[in-house]
């Protein structure tokens, strides 16, 4: 074999030219480094940029009378009166968001049981949890679009209970995506012993495999009820909106998101003030629930 | 669901009536979940159905010109008259430049967070980028209406535009007629703040993935941290990264109240990227809610929305399917 | 660099690349390639290797040997300073190549690798043509014309005994080899670097019995040209391929000596014990 020795093709090492590459080499190294830095400080930057904006803008009118008072169209001239607020927002906003979720969760919760305990590898499984990973990330306004027919118009008119049903539609797939992920980290050991046991299926997974996943599922829920709460889209075709305060379900509803929107675009400075407040609280409320959220799942792990 | 539980807790004594309850509790609970998953078929299904029935009189009306005509007179007589054009070119191109412009800062991230930072950063600075998506959509609006379109008003248009128009050729993508501020570009970089989370959390999530001993084989070559994610890292994440890209785009498509703040509703064919111009999400959102049920217009915005539906739901699903491996982990 | 690379450039060409065809294969060798001083080294708080003394003899193989956990590895990471990728760990001591403390932070970590190549545990292949798999690593380091290139990418190939079996689909994914074929593939891409030390990690023990031994006749086959150091859990793997071995345990060197030597008569209570499989 005449390979035994180094071929003499193969010219010793030119050094100063390896190092000169490996100059270049570094060089582009760290240019990339740094352009990566500047990506993740740009990253960062706009975070920061949509808080500062929020707490400068929104903290300047922000007041208990923001809190608990209703909507009051904008003052002229010598109009003194107490300025608006956006308790019918806040209030519609509780409302919808908790119907949505009260009746989203236990449906995606069984969704995402079926598809971790029951439906594993079979494709009628398999179409659900695509279907639902469509819909996780689907045009919210195309499910206003949806209720629309279904509920609005039938019932001849929008309505807080075609709003919280929009966003029952929205919180579906992510808890249908975390309760199927924190089921299926649950080792089969556990569900044997458990099974092992004599309990039924049934009683296993309710009784056990919930309980071993709680965190986990408690925090997909909690992430549905932060991304429902900003959701505006969906609501201006369903529960339209509303400048009183309104317990009526059947009836169309405020929210703070809409107010948000409504008021932001009404070209009046006081109620772009109000509008700015309402983002703040919206955008607080809603970082502040993905926080804790971060914290149910992390505190288990 | 919690009461069943009490209620078998207590019937735990009789041994033979357990095991028949047990057995009808498993099939009972059992057919809850299927239903629940037939549920989440049929509310696809049902909106499919609904988009396509809202919309059929005006597929009937105009035919396949609904798509190619860039029509949009809302004045309700004889001259009433709706086509898709405008907003789906607007659709696809803000969605396509959003793209365009968080990759790249998405990869950054990425590989900032996988391989540069030191380890105490990563979590923190992660979970920021994490928030980014968490931030609701009407407070991008809000927040691009009031500090990007200004930003771009100022400092784009008014400071780059004028060496950009003279580019050869492609000058005229460049050229500003309105300088209001509000435009497909701007629109466009509001989109892109946006999905930058989502494209930047997948890849992360990726590149993770990557066995370190396939790094170390590159590191024990002799390469750089940079030649390691170029040589061994993207070919090895490829399908999944182009996934998470297909996921940003799915939900740029869709994007809705950021959109309508700073897009500038122009139903009009946009010349240049500095032209006010409009999505189908932003079109249905601004002008369903005053549209009369049973006119040709709300007819005309559920034709829209189930294009877009259509639109979106390609790209979503082609993302599932190149971020399986992924999902299957 | 300076003088110390200009003054070992000159005995690198007299015993390396150029001297090779003199050199027979009977000489005994005791110049050393790399020398261990007094080696400590952490992971975090916890002392993995306790103050090792080891000398790697040009062109010789050394094998090392011991339970696991025992440091051979944590050694071989040290080499090629592959333990430099993560926060937390970190060397004391000398391991000296060419007159230079190679874990000193002022080394050039590309550099280094490309003069210490190293073989894992698992093949590694890149998702890449078995051609560019191999072209990888060369072009970091030498910007080649297509040609030699080429040249290179054969002689890395023959040179690794695998050229026969890939010649014809160079342009195939290295992903669709077999197991064996990738390990010797992945050996390939290192000698194409043309390093002067190569490190195997346990590089069969992901392997059946016959690629096993083929990467034993590549590994006796390699040590004319380069200086070997081999990882293994495999005594009889140890006394078929190396040179001298060395017994770790716990951290510490027990013992090195000749493989003969060290398996037949150890002069180390510990290294009998194991040998004689009463731990490990």
């Amino acid at each position: 074999m005449s390979t035994t020795t180094m071929s003499p093709l193969l010219k010793a090492r030119n050094e100063s030219a390896a190092r000169s590459l490996g100059r270049r080499r570094k060089m582009v190294d760290s240019t990339i480094k740094w352009l990566c830095l500047i990506a993740t400080v740009a990253g960062l930057f706009f975070l920061a940029s949509i808080m500062g904006t929020l707490l400068w803008r929104g903290l300047e009118s922000l007041s208990l009378n923001t809190l608990i008072a209703e909507f009051k169209p904008t003052s002229y001239g010598e109009d003194t009166s107490a300025p608006g607020g956006l308790r019918h927002a806040i209030i519609g906003s509780l409302i919808q968001t908790a119907i949505g979720t009260v009746i989203g969760t236990p449906i995606g919760l069984l969704v995402g049981t079926y598809l971790a305990e029951y439906a594993r590898g079979s494709a009628f499984g398999n179409a659900v949890r695509f279907v639902s990973d469509v819909l996780l990330s689907a045009p919210s306004i195309l499910i206003g679009l949806f209720i629309y027919q279904l509920v609005v118009l039938p019932m001849g008119g929008f309505s807080g209970i075609a709003g919280a049903l929009a966003l029952a539609i929205i919180v579906i797939p992510v808890v249908v995506r975390t309760t199927e992920d924190m089921l299926q980290l649950i080792p089969n050991t556990l569900r044997e012993a458990v099974i092992g046991l004599g309990a039924p299926k049934w009683k296993m997974i309710t009784l056990v495999c919930y309980k071993a996943a709680a965190s986990g599922i408690l925090t997909g829920i909690l992430l549905a009820v932060a991304r429902i709460a900003g959701e505006t889209a969906p609501l201006l075709l369903t529960s339209f909106g509303n400048n009183v305060t309104s317990l009526d379900l059947s009836s169309a509803m405020a929210s703070l998101p809409i107010a948000i929107y409504q008021q932001a675009n009404s070209g009046f400075p006081d109620l772009i003030q109000i509008a700015w407040s309402g983002a703040l609280i919206v955008t607080l409320g809603v970082l502040a629930i993905n926080i804790i959220a971060r914290f149910v799942i992390r505190g288990r792990h | 669901m919690q009461q069943t539980i009490t209620a078998e807790d207590s019937a735990i004594p009789a041994g033979g009536a357990k095991r028949r309850t047990g057995s009808f509790g498993d099939k009972l609970f059992e057919g809850l979940c299927r239903g629940a998953g037939v549920l989440v078929l049929l509310t696809l299904g049902g909106i499919i159905l609904t988009l396509l029935i809202g919309g059929l009189p005006a597929f009937l009306h105009y035919g396949p010109a609904f798509i190619t005509s860039d029509a949009w007179n809302p004045v309700e007589d004889h001259r009433e008259e709706y086509g898709a054009l405008v907003s789906i070119f607007g659709t696809i191109v803000s969605a396509v430049l959003a793209i365009i412009f968080a990759v790249p800062v998405a990869f950054g991230i990425s590989f900032f967070l996988t391989e540069l930072a030191p380890e105490w950063l990563r979590r923190p600075v992660g979970t920021a980028i994490e928030l980014l998506a968490a931030v609701p959509s009407i407070i991008y609006g809000m927040w691009g209406l009031f500090v990007v379109v200004p930003f771009v008003q100022v400092y784009i248009q008014l400071g780059l535009g004028e060496y950009l128009e003279t580019i050869p050729l492609i000058g005229f993508i460049f050229e500003s007629r309105s300088f209001a501020g509000t435009s497909l570009f701007t629109a466009a970089l509001v989109l892109a703040i946006m999905i930058l989370p989502f494209i930047a959390a997948t890849m992360r999530d990726v590149f993770l993935q990557v066995p370190p001993v396939y790094k170390e084989s590159a590191y024990g070559l002799g390469a750089t941290r940079w030649e390691v994610v170029k040589g061994v890292v993207l070919p090895y994440t490829r399908i999944s990264v182009v996934g998470g890209i297909m996921l940003g785009l799915g939900r740029a498509l869709g994007e809705t109240m950021a959109v309508t703040f700073v897009i500038g509703n122009a139903n009009r064919m946009p010349q240049s990227i500095f032209d006010p111009s409009t999505t189908i999400a932003s079109v249905i959102a601004m002008e369903f809610p005053e549209s009369l049920s049973g006119s040709m217009k709300q007819s005309a915005l559920f034709a829209l929305g189930f294009l877009l539906f259509v639109i979106s739901f390609l790209v979503l699903a082609s993302s599932r399917y190149l971020l399986r491996s992924r999902l299957k982990a | 660099m300076g003088s110390t690379t200009e003054q070992t450039n000159s005995t690198s060409s007299a015993s390396g690349f150029g001297g090779m065809q003199a050199r027979s294969a009977e000489a005994l060798n005791t110049t050393a390639r790399i020398s261990v001083r007094n080696l400590d080294f952490f992971y975090g708080a916890n002392k993995a290797l306790k103050g090792i003394n080891l000398d790697l003899p040009d062109r010789q193989v050394t094998g090392m040997i011991g339970p696991s956990g025992c440091g051979k590895s944590t050694l071989l990471r040290v080499l090629n300073r592959m333990y430099s990728l993560y926060p937390g760990q970190r060397a004391q001591g000398e391991v000296l190549m060419d007159g230079r403390n190679m874990i000193d932070d002022s080394v050039d970590l590309n550099e280094l690798r490309s003069k210490i190549g190293m073989v894992f545990q698992k093949p590694t292949p890149f998702p890449m043509t078995i051609y560019d798999n191999i072209a990888f690593g060369i072009k970091l380091h030498e910007k080649l014309p297509k040609s030699e290139m080429d040249d290179r990418v054969e002689w890395a190939l023959t040179r690794a005994a695998i050229w026969g079996e890939v010649k014809d689909r160079l342009n195939a994914s290295a992903m669709g080899l077999s197991g064996g074929q990738q390990q010797r593939l992945c050996i390939a891409r290192s000698i194409a670097v043309r390093p002067e030390v190569m490190l195997f990690d346990e590089p069969t023990s992901a392997l059946d019995p016959i690629s096993t031994l083929k990467i034993e006749e590549l590994i006796d086959e390699l040590k004319r040209d380069f200086t070997i150091c081999i990882v293994t859990h495999n005594m009889q793997q140890a006394a078929r391929c190396a040179d001298q071995v060395a017994f770790f345990y716990l951290g510490e060197l027990v013992e090195v000596a000749p493989a003969a030597q060290l398996f037949t008569a150890p002069r180390e209570k510990r290294t009998q014990e194991y040998i004689t499989g009463r731990f490990g």
